[in-house]
């Protein structure tokens, strides 16, 4: 089913679908003309399968539950933010604060995506075929950052348990990241990412990066880090 | 806070189209900035004649013509709603004191050989009809639509602030040492007419090129020297310059093809612009000036 | 004190104690509620009354309409409070179960809200809860959109009085299994706060945010902003601009489970000067009761309600009363506020997880001394007497509604007040700083 953004107002393609009739079993969905409006597919909470043909704005695809959402271009700043499960894929470049406190689900993004990549996450997977930009990883609680590309300045400050995986070359690291060893198990887990993604990469060709740990309490010498 | 955008063309091709593109990417931007707007496009040189922008306040246009009169009769003059471009051959140095002392009523928006710069209070969809914007073809332009933060909604706090001859500068963002720095170039002789944290950001970068130092460099200089948040588009007689501060919090999209570069803070100001679906698309990265 | 000893007025007793716990530990000293000096506040403004030219209603023929509409300038489903007081935010994690039950309970009885906090929304506080305004913080702890429609309101939170600025913060005796999980974080951290949102800063950028909000909630909800008392005309003026149905504004008095004591006394200024800076901004933006005020930081009584509400706030909110009417510095258990090295009355010890009455604590021995339905109770008394407080003075000054109270019919007591609340210094026609 196609809905036009050029002739149908956001919040009548958002309605509709935010409120799929199950009796229908329409699953697939395609949106035209995009052009750049923000919270397309915001609130997504079936399993539909959703194509963006183009560009849009910020927050697309914003607290996702269950929905494969495919955009054929660019997205702006939060793209999948706090999403809790599900499969968003961008062909094209995302902007800042990509999966942004998410908590499920995967974010894949074929280009590159801005600063603050996976901020906060806690729980998303997200992988990005491209490169992230600085602050990527902020405050990342939970889940994994894998970059196929390169990272910018301050990769994970402030890290808490999750956990980075990069190929290519890490400009520095936040405070707290460090890099951690890449063992068979660490391995094995991001084959397995891998697989059920369908993603076809090497992860022994991948560093680990996380929480040195010691922000994890109030200690005089760190104080200058809160 | 606001909206900004710039569109330089690389080609000839859109120039009459300039003022189009610009004045959609304007109404693309007025919710993000419902409270003023301004732009400055840039069009061919015309030898030796200076524009000389200038917002009549409150004084008619009439008085205003009466008054330089006596000082000068090398004058053309253009309105544009409660503005009126002045054109004139005379040195820019006797055409400035001459405003500055004998009509201070009146505020200099920008002057310059190629720039054609308008800011007014109002919805940016009404002060983009006021001044006609859509007629203007040119090489490029910047343009602003603000919601005001921490100063009041006049013409002065409105942008692009004029920093020198043919240049001036749009802002988005939020300035944090600007109080202690416009105290700083007061001494140094600047002049501000508004509370406004951009209007000190201009001032610092007029202050460095006048002595001397060049936009980019400027612009460099500006990442240590002034605090807060921002994304700077800067226009200058022969492009813009745009910047970002380290932190990159405010956005900023940049989208090239053949024809053109455009920058906005949304990429729906952009949406609009010919072949735009596939251009190359990108955000400049903190702390990098860009020029084109 | 003692006789023949002059004492430092700059080097009090406590200033001393205080320099010399810094330089043993090295650290700044963290605690919990609000500011505790002396700033301006309402009681020194005083109501005029009623006299020869002013009649005032009987108080139990004549009514007084307390009732509140909050959000109806965009949201579908506004939401209409009996009272004009809530509970504001405060975490489950900051506080007990049994506390936000409690809280819950009694401000259901009283028909009106009670406010998630920084560990998201339990199921208990739903429960129990008629109304639930739903935060989103920077932290985005326990953030979900199932919970988003579940709320009755939405506050994106800016910023809060005690730290305009700072994020929130919770030290690791309180993040047990429960609040671990509910906020993702390792049991037993020191949480550690994030002081700006993670997918937008600025007014312009917090336009489309709360765009996403109402797109995800089907345009239903009220979407409160909420600021802390920094440049209360600006922020008011821009949480207009970006969107809000409501406002909230938390003077420098607002308390926090724990933060920097520096930060909750120095940062942020009185309710008294931030809510006049806040109706003003209403005012020339022609938004006044069209979106709505809600006032908190140190509302205490009818007095402090009615005295809001005459300066023009729509509604006030209470945190740290609300605690103390669930026993916070009662005189119960003394033993234990003195292994804490204090007294009730005196007590500021919430981010020690120790609170000996059992309301900011996640220590389940504690938490047995606060029983919810029995606290709940105590809620509803107190916000009844509240009640009854505002229609007293709204009566006592000629007001059927006390939506009709105004700023004329006040007067200060100290010229402080008077400048910052723009209202005359009493026996006199002066405003200071009035133009």
């Amino acid at each position: 089913m196609n809905f036009d953004l050029n002739k149908k107002t956001l919040r009548e393609v958002n309605q509709n679908l935010q409120n799929v009739d199950r009796k229908k079993n329409t699953r697939k969905f395609e949106i035209l003309n995009p052009q750049g409006q923000h919270a397309i597919c915001a609130g997504l909470k079936d399993d539909i399968e959703v194509t963006i043909k183009g560009h849009t704005g910020y927050y697309c695809a914003g607290m996702n539950q269950k929905a494969t959402v495919t955009v054929h271009g660019n997205v702006g700043t939060g793209v999948a933010e706090n999403m809790m499960s599900g499969k968003i894929v961008v062909k094209g470049n995302a902007s800042q604060s990509a999966g942004a406190t998410g908590h499920g689900g995967a974010l894949i993004i074929e280009g590159d995506a801005s600063s603050r990549c996976g901020i906060s996450m806690k729980g998303i997977d997200i992988i990005v075929k491209g490169s992230v930009g600085h602050m990527s990883a902020f405050m990342a609680q939970k889940g994994n950052l894998v970059v196929m590309g390169d990272a910018d300045a301050d990769l994970g400050d402030s890290i808490y348990e999750a956990k980075i995986f990069v190929k290519g070359k890490v400009k520095s690291l936040g405070a707290d990241c460090i890099e951690k060893k890449m063992d068979q198990k660490n391995i094995d887990e991001l084959g397995k990412l891998f697989k059920k993604l369908n993603i076809s990469e090497d992860p022994k060709k991948f560093k680990r990066y996380g929480s040195s740990r010691n922000l994890y309490n109030f200690k005089i010498d760190n104080v200058g880090a809160y | 806070m606001c909206g900004i955008v710039g569109i330089y063309l690389k080609t000839k091709k859109y120039e009459k189209y300039l003022g189009k593109f610009l004045s959609g990417m304007l109404d693309g931007m007025a919710t993000r900035g419902p409270d003023s707007a301004g732009f400055a496009i840039y069009t061919k040189e015309n030898k030796n004649i200076f524009k000389y922008s200038i917002c009549l306040n409150e004084i008619k246009e009439t008085s205003f013509k009466k008054k330089l009169s006596k000082f000068t009769k090398k004058i053309k003059l253009t309105s544009y709603a409660d503005h009126v471009v002045l054109e004139t051959n005379e040195k820019p140095s006797k055409i400035l004191d001459l405003l500055k002392r004998e009509i201070p009523e009146v505020s200099l928006v920008g002057y310059g050989k190629s720039i054609n710069i308008f800011k007014q209070t109002g919805n940016p969809k009404d002060v983009v009809k006021k001044f006609k914007l859509s007629s203007f073809s040119g090489t490029h332009g910047i343009g602003h639509t603000r919601m005001a933060t921490e100063s009041a909604i006049t013409t002065q706090g409105s942008h692009p602030y004029s920093t020198s001859e043919d240049e001036c500068l749009v802002h988005n963002g939020s300035l944090s040492n600007h109080n202690n720095v416009r105290r700083s170039l007061i001494k140094d002789g600047q002049n501000f007419n508004s509370e406004n944290d951009t209007e000190v950001a201009a001032g610092y970068i007029s202050n460095q090129i006048s002595k001397g130092k060049g936009l980019e460099r400027t612009l460099k200089n500006s990442l240590k020297d002034l605090d807060g948040f921002y994304t700077f588009i800067a226009g200058t007689k022969d492009g813009f310059a745009l910047l970002r501060d380290e932190i990159a919090c405010k956005p900023a999209v940049v989208a090239e093809t053949k024809d053109y570069v455009a920058v906005a803070s949304e990429f729906q100001a952009m949406a609009h612009l010919p072949n735009v679906n596939s251009a190359k698309i990108f955000e400049p990265k903190p702390g990098v000036v860009y020029h084109w | 004190m003692k006789k023949d000893l002059k004492e430092f007025k700059t080097f009090p007793n406590s200033t001393i104690k205080e320099i010399q716990r810094a330089a043993n530990e090295g650290i700044y000293q963290i605690r919990g509620l609000g500011a505790k000096r002396k700033v301006p506040d309402f009681d020194d403004l005083v109501f005029l009354g009623a006299s020869m030219s002013r009649y005032p209603l009987e108080g139990y023929r004549e009514t007084c309409n307390t009732s509140v509409v909050l959000g109806d300038r965009f949201a579908k489903k506004p939401i209409k409070l009996d009272i004009p007081i809530t509970i504001a935010g405060m975490s489950f994690g900051a506080l007990g179960a049994n506390a936000k039950e409690a809280l819950g309970r009694g401000a259901s009885e009283m028909g009106t809200s009670t406010t998630t906090g920084d560990g998201g929304m339990t199921q208990e506080e739903r429960g129990s809860s008629k109304y639930l305004v739903y935060q989103l913080l920077p932290s985005r702890y326990g953030m979900n959109p199932d919970d988003l429609r579940k709320a009755d309101a939405i506050e994106v939170v800016v910023g809060q009085g005690a730290k305009p600025g700072g994020g929130g913060m919770l030290l690791g005796q309180k993040i047990n299994k429960r609040v671990a999980g509910m906020r993702t974080l390792p049991e037993g951290i020191d949480q550690r706060s994030a002081c700006r949102h993670p997918d937008w800063t600025g007014p312009d950028d917090l336009e489309i945010k709360i765009q996403e909000l109402r797109e995800i909630t089907n345009w239903e909800k009220p979407i409160y902003i909420k600021v802390g008392a920094a440049r209360p005309y600006y922020d008011t003026t821009l949480a207009v601009k970006a969107g809000a149905d409501v406002v909230v504004l938390d003077g420098m008095q607002g308390g926090t489970a724990a933060t920097q004591d520096v930060f909750i006394e120095h940062v942020g200024i009185p309710t008294l000067g931030a809510l006049r800076e806040a109706v003003d901004a209403l005012k020339e933006l022609n938004m006044h009761r069209k979106v709505q005020l809600i006032v908190s930081g140190g509302i205490r009584t009818g007095a402090d309600v009615a005295k809001a509400m005459a300066m023009g706030a729509d509604a006030v909110s209470i945190g740290s009363a609300a605690m103390m009417a669930l026993n916070c510095n009662a005189d119960l258990y003394v033993e234990d506020y003195k292994k804490l090295g204090t007294e009730p009355g005196y007590c500021h010890h919430c981010h020690t997880g120790r609170c000996p009455v059992g309301v900011a604590t996640q220590d389940p021995k504690l938490e047995k001394r606060l029983n919810p339905i029995e606290a709940g109770k105590r809620i509803k008394n107190y916000l009844t007497t509240l009640t009854l407080e505002l229609q007293t003075l709204a009566r006592a000054n000629g007001k059927s509604d006390v939506r009709n109270l105004e700023p004329e019919d006040l007067a200060a007591l100290t010229v402080e007040a008077a400048a910052m609340a723009r209202v005359p210094l009493a026996g006199t026609d002066w405003v200071p700083g009035k133009k």
